[in-house]
């Protein structure tokens, strides 16, 4: 059965793709501290900002479109809750206007916190994209690893990487079996069979975890995760990491 | 000559009272490769869980003389290697490397040392360079490969398979028995598979409600349609 990856292009050879997880991850956090931290009004900050992650994006040699197309998936729940404001924010009025009965006007404070809004997500959400597809993520659990991020976390979401698939596949076969016997009825009888799909899904997970864990104590796990290291910090991490934290700083020092 | 696996009297009754094993009694020789044949629900999975460990019921089953046992836990699991029947569940870790090494990185081997093990166990079912794939996107005679290797790279004496062939097409059946043949450990096979049996084990066990029903030559208990007839293991005659 054939997915879509988070990580899909994780395969390519680019600079980024060589780094260290570990300096992906730590430049990637700095990027979004620095970009939620700086005020909107420093705008030309924000442009350079822009310049990193673009700069970066060419040199990682994922397909733009790609990526413009992942950065999209931020934007319900940003506007969701940010497309209101200029209407409820108090300050000078940018514009008014009269539909029916009701007068609604913009001010200038509330588009800018709207503009705040997007663009920092925006910004955060390429730099996210850039780090999870440029990093398989097995790799990426493993940096995490050894940050001290807590076994149990990297396990879990190891285990969820590694399950979603054969859930999804099994999710399919039901569909398909229930297609294949119920066609069409009513909708309230197909809501009945929906709920029993999803109480057998999860008595099947639970089963399957504990099969899982027979194949693992049965390897001799005895409830302490080990792990082999096989990461390694090269010259190229070091470069690129005080580059990237560089160019996060020049804005910064020359505009304030 | 010493048992392998040495099984006396062996009862298990699970959690809900259902009763999977009844005074099982086997003894396995090192090198034989023995079949466990029955219908479904007969106990052969209960009986493969019990070599381990995972299920235990003191002191039964002795495992190269030792008992398995709690504090021998540890040693049973390196001595035997259990397959299981569903490849799905053997590999969990995101790269078939981590899967075989995770065995023996459990074991605390050192690095290089958890390596070459890993090698040598892809190199046993000729799955060299599968290393950095990710399990989900093999195929199911592959996985069935890995879920193999996995148990190989702790040098087993025992390779305990639950049903190795099952949903596998033709030719990936046959490759697989061509590899189990090759490979020289004792073999304990709970199938449904009787092609499979007739080439590969010389010994077969019967096992139907839990008990033992016959132990003998596999070209005897597979001649005998009667007995087999009687525990759904060939169509009846009508």
């Amino acid at each position: 059965m054939k997915h879509s990856f988070i990580d899909e292009y994780s395969e390519l050879d680019s600079l980024i793709h060589k780094l260290d997880p570990r300096t992906k991850l730590v430049v990637a956090l700095a990027f979004v501290i620095a970009v939620v931290l700086t005020p909107i009004t420093s705008w030309q900050a924000f442009i350079s900002y822009f310049c990193v992650i673009v700069v970066s994006l060419v040199l990682s040699k994922l397909p733009l479109f790609y990526v413009l197309k992942r950065s999209l998936v931020v934007f319900p729940f940003v506007l969701m809750i940010a497309l209101f404001i200029p209407f409820f924010k108090q300050g000078e009025v940018a514009g008014s206007y009269n539909i029916g009965l009701w007068q609604v006007s913009v001010t200038y404070s509330g588009l800018l916190v709207l503009a705040n809004v997007v663009i920092k997500a925006w910004l955060c959400i390429l730099s996210l994209i850039l780090l999870s597809s440029t990093t398989k993520l097995a790799d990426l659990l493993k940096g995490l690893q050894q940050f001290r991020v807590p076994q149990v976390i990297v396990l879990i979401l190891s285990f969820m990487y590694r399950y979603i698939f054969v859930l999804a596949d099994e999710v399919m076969r039901m569909k398909q079996a229930r297609d294949s016997r119920n066609f069409g009825g009513r909708r309230l009888h197909q809501l009945k069979a929906i709920g029993n799909m999803i109480g057998t899904l999860f008595i099947r997970s639970y089963e399957r975890g504990e099969r899982v864990y027979a194949a693992m104590i049965a390897r001799g796990f005895d409830g302490e995760v080990r792990t082999m290291r096989t990461l390694s910090f090269g010259r190229a991490d070091a470069y690129f990491g005080i580059a990237f934290v560089l160019a996060l700083i020049i804005p910064g020092v020359l505009w304030w | 000559m010493e048992k392998t696996v040495e099984i006396v009297d062996l009862s298990f009754t699970y959690p809900d009272g259902h009763r999977g094993l009844e005074r099982v009694s086997l003894g396995i020789y090192s090198g034989e490769n023995v079949a466990v044949i029955g219908p479904n629900g007969a106990g052969k999975s209960t009986l493969l869980l019990h070599l381990n460990g995972i299920l235990r019921n003191n002191g039964a089953v002795r495992i190269c003389g030792l008992p398995v046992q709690e504090k021998n836990l540890r040693e049973m699991r390196r001595k035997v290697g259990l397959v299981f029947q569903d490849p799905e569940d053997q590999l969990f870790s995101l790269s078939v490397f981590d899967d075989v090494a995770f065995g023996p990185v459990n074991m605390g081997y050192a690095e290089a040392e958890v390596k070459q093990r890993v090698d040598r166990a892809l190199e046993w079912v000729s799955m060299m360079g599968y290393g950095e794939r990710s399990s989900h996107h093999l195929s199911l005679g592959e996985k069935k490969r890995i879920a193999i290797a996995t148990v190989l790279s702790l040098d087993p004496d025992v390779l305990a398979l639950d049903e190795p062939t099952s949903n596998l097409d033709p030719r990936s059946k046959w490759a697989l028995i061509g590899l189990l043949k090759k490979l020289p450990m004792t073999k304990i096979i709970a199938t449904h598979d009787l092609e499979m049996v007739r080439i590969l084990c010389q010994r077969t066990v019967v096992l139907d409600g839990g008990r033992v029903v016959a132990d003998g030559k596999t070209s005897d208990i597979l001649g005998d349609v009667a007995l087999l007839r009687a525990h759904g293991l060939a169509p009846s005659d009508d």
